[in-house]
């Protein structure tokens, strides 16, 4: 094997198990920085030594025991700097000793300790791009240049945010656990939300170098089965595991050739991905069956999965779309969702049943400069007949949106509107 | 990127062998860390070629040949299709399968898409992904 491929086997390796060995690290250093310098440590070391003596038959194992010996050393430091700075005749032993209590944490089962170290990059006293940054680091096993490029910030950047992220989480002395009781809820929610933003900001890339952006779907997608793994009895974990992939499954399809964006109904479905749809359906009917009562992310996960099962366009179940935004609504209230429902009820029910109900968001305060209102309004006044008031709420929509490629859009259909009005 | 991970028939697997408790045990093992990584996506084993056929086109013919098929070497016993960031992530994973006794493994890329990422720019965006998107923002 030639250097650079000893080189590239060992980050791979190091990416594989970085993870694993922060997360158990942590659980004795206490400090998710300071677990992430030992595991630098680690890798530095099998830089060193595994070109000359080769690759382990376990090199996670191997790795892991180098990261165990320079925590004990700095253990060992600290212990004989606190023995010379002590009084003699006070007792240490009678202190938890830390590094017995590392070569137990070592030795555990590492699964618990990687969902500590979810729970602690997610933590809300951190400030959301740095939740985001911190779970790519230490759960993606990214490096901070690719965070850097997938979140469009030069790397320096994104380096001083990784930085005072873990200063955040030492000066606020976050327990290293996974909270329990009626905060678990509300921490899980935290988690949830981290990987959905991330799979976001790869599924509705807004600018930017583009390529990394799918690797972003794939990455959350990843982090979400990680979750399934470590989490298995919580509903909500396999409802974003099956909304992430099933609307994975439509990424091919929704470009066509010329780049343009490809509408859901307009989507050739053969291209959709049929491994993730199944993979989410499945991950949706655990879901299911923890859950009598869905949470947001399993509801919209079912609502991926209602054009994930139409087999044609046509063959979509609007009724159950609306009462599922309906269901959404009533569990999250927001006219975004509302705007959502009326778009079902009025491919269910005509657009008059729709347009009333869009009617009726006209004032949400929330919806005032949300161009989509007055673009459903155009679209459901248009199918009315009422072509001269659709023509002015495509105008009024078009002024709304800084997009250009939406804007000539818009101001298309209202010409086409303007037309029909004669 | 995915990749196929096949696995090769041998004697046993054509005989219709089951694996030794011990071998369920490792592969269970492996495949229940290859879950927790979030690496795995599909897995299957396949019954020897004794229960499977083979057709050849040939204009408008279809000539079919039932199994067994003797070049064991050829055939398949079953597949694993993995999510992984490189090529070099799969290879690793592999290595740490409960393989031994000369079986042969094949692992090939599977063609995808998402290279596409030269087309996913700014501007793509569909209307109704993005109400979703918000939605499950605010929703959160």
């Amino acid at each position: 094997m030639s250097a650079s491929d000893i080189h590239r086997t060992i980050e791979t390796v190091f990416r594989i198990e970085a993870p694993k060995l922060i997360a158990g690290l942590a659980r004795v250093t206490r400090d998710v920085g300071r677990a992430e310098e030992l595991a630098q440590d680690a890798l530095v070391a099998a830089l060193q030594q595994w070109p000359g003596e080769g690759v382990p038959r376990n090199p996670g194992a191997w790795l892991m025991q180098a990261a165990k010996h320079r925590a004990l050393d700095g253990l060992r430091r600290d212990k004989m700097l606190k023995r010379k700075h002590e009084e003699i005749g006070r007792d240490l032993d009678e202190e938890v000793d830390p590094i017995a209590e590392l070569e137990e944490a070592l030795d555990d089962e590492v699964g618990d300790d990687l969902l500590r170290l979810i729970f602690t990059a997610c933590h809300p006293v951190l400030a959301i791009e740095a939740r985001l940054a911190l779970t790519l680091r230490l759960i993606g096993g990214l490096t901070t240049e690719e965070i850097g490029r997938a979140f469009l910030v030069p790397e320096p950047t994104m380096a001083q945010r990784l930085v005072r992220a873990k200063k955040a989480l030492a000066e606020a002395k976050v327990p290293y656990e996974v909270p329990h009781g009626p905060e678990l809820a509300e921490r899980l929610g935290s988690v949830l939300e981290v990987v959905y933003l991330i799979f976001n900001e790869g599924y509705s890339a807004t600018a930017g170098e583009d390529w990394v952006r799918p690797g972003l779907c794939q990455e959350a997608m990843r982090l979400g089965r990680i979750l399934a793994g470590l989490a298995p009895q919580e509903p909500e974990v396999h409802g974003l595991v099956a909304l992430m992939e099933l609307q994975a499954s439509r990424l091919r399809a929704r470009i066509g050739q010329d780049g343009q964006p490809v509408l859901l109904l307009d989507q050739n479905r053969a291209l959709w991905d049929r491994l993730l749809i199944n993979h989410g359906l499945k991950a949706l009917d655990t879901a299911r069956r923890l859950a009598p009562a869905p949470g947001p992310y399993v509801l919209q996960a079912e609502l991926a999965a209602c054009h994930a099962r139409a087999r044609k366009a046509e063959e979509t179940d609007w009724a159950r779309i609306a009462a599922l935004y309906g269901a959404l609504g009533a569990l999250t209230p927001s006219p975004v969702i509302e705007l959502n429902r009326a778009v079902a009820v009025a491919m269910a029910e005509g657009p008059a049943a729709g347009l009333a109900l869009v009617d009726a968001l006209a004032t949400a305060p929330a919806l005032k400069s949300y161009h989509l209102l007055p673009s459903v309004r155009a679209d459901l006044l248009g199918k009315l007949g009422r072509h001269g008031e659709a023509q002015a709420e495509f105008m009024r929509a078009a002024g709304m949106t800084r997009n250009r490629r939406e804007q000539d859009l818009l101001l298309a259909r209202a010409e086409k509107a303007g037309k029909a009005a004669g | 990127m995915r990749v196929m991970v096949l696995v090769k028939a041998n004697k046993d697997s054509e005989a219709g062998v089951m694996p030794s408790e011990d071998m369920l045990t490792k592969m269970g093992a492996y495949n229940e860390e290859l879950v927790k990584a979030g690496v795995m996506l599909a897995m299957d084993g396949l019954h020897p070629s004794a229960k499977g056929l083979r057709m050849r086109f040939s204009g408008t013919e279809r000539m079919i040949t039932d199994g067994p098929f003797t070049e064991t070497k050829e055939l398949l016993a079953g597949f694993w299709i993995w999510q992984v960031r490189s090529f070099d992530e799969a290879i690793e994973w592999l290595k740490r399968g409960p393989f031994d006794g000369g079986t042969e493994i094949e692992l090939r890329p599977v063609f995808e898409m998402e290279d596409f990422g030269e087309v996913l720019t700014p501007e793509l965006r569909e209307q109704e992904e993005r109400v979703r998107a918000e939605a499950a923002k605010l929703a959160s």
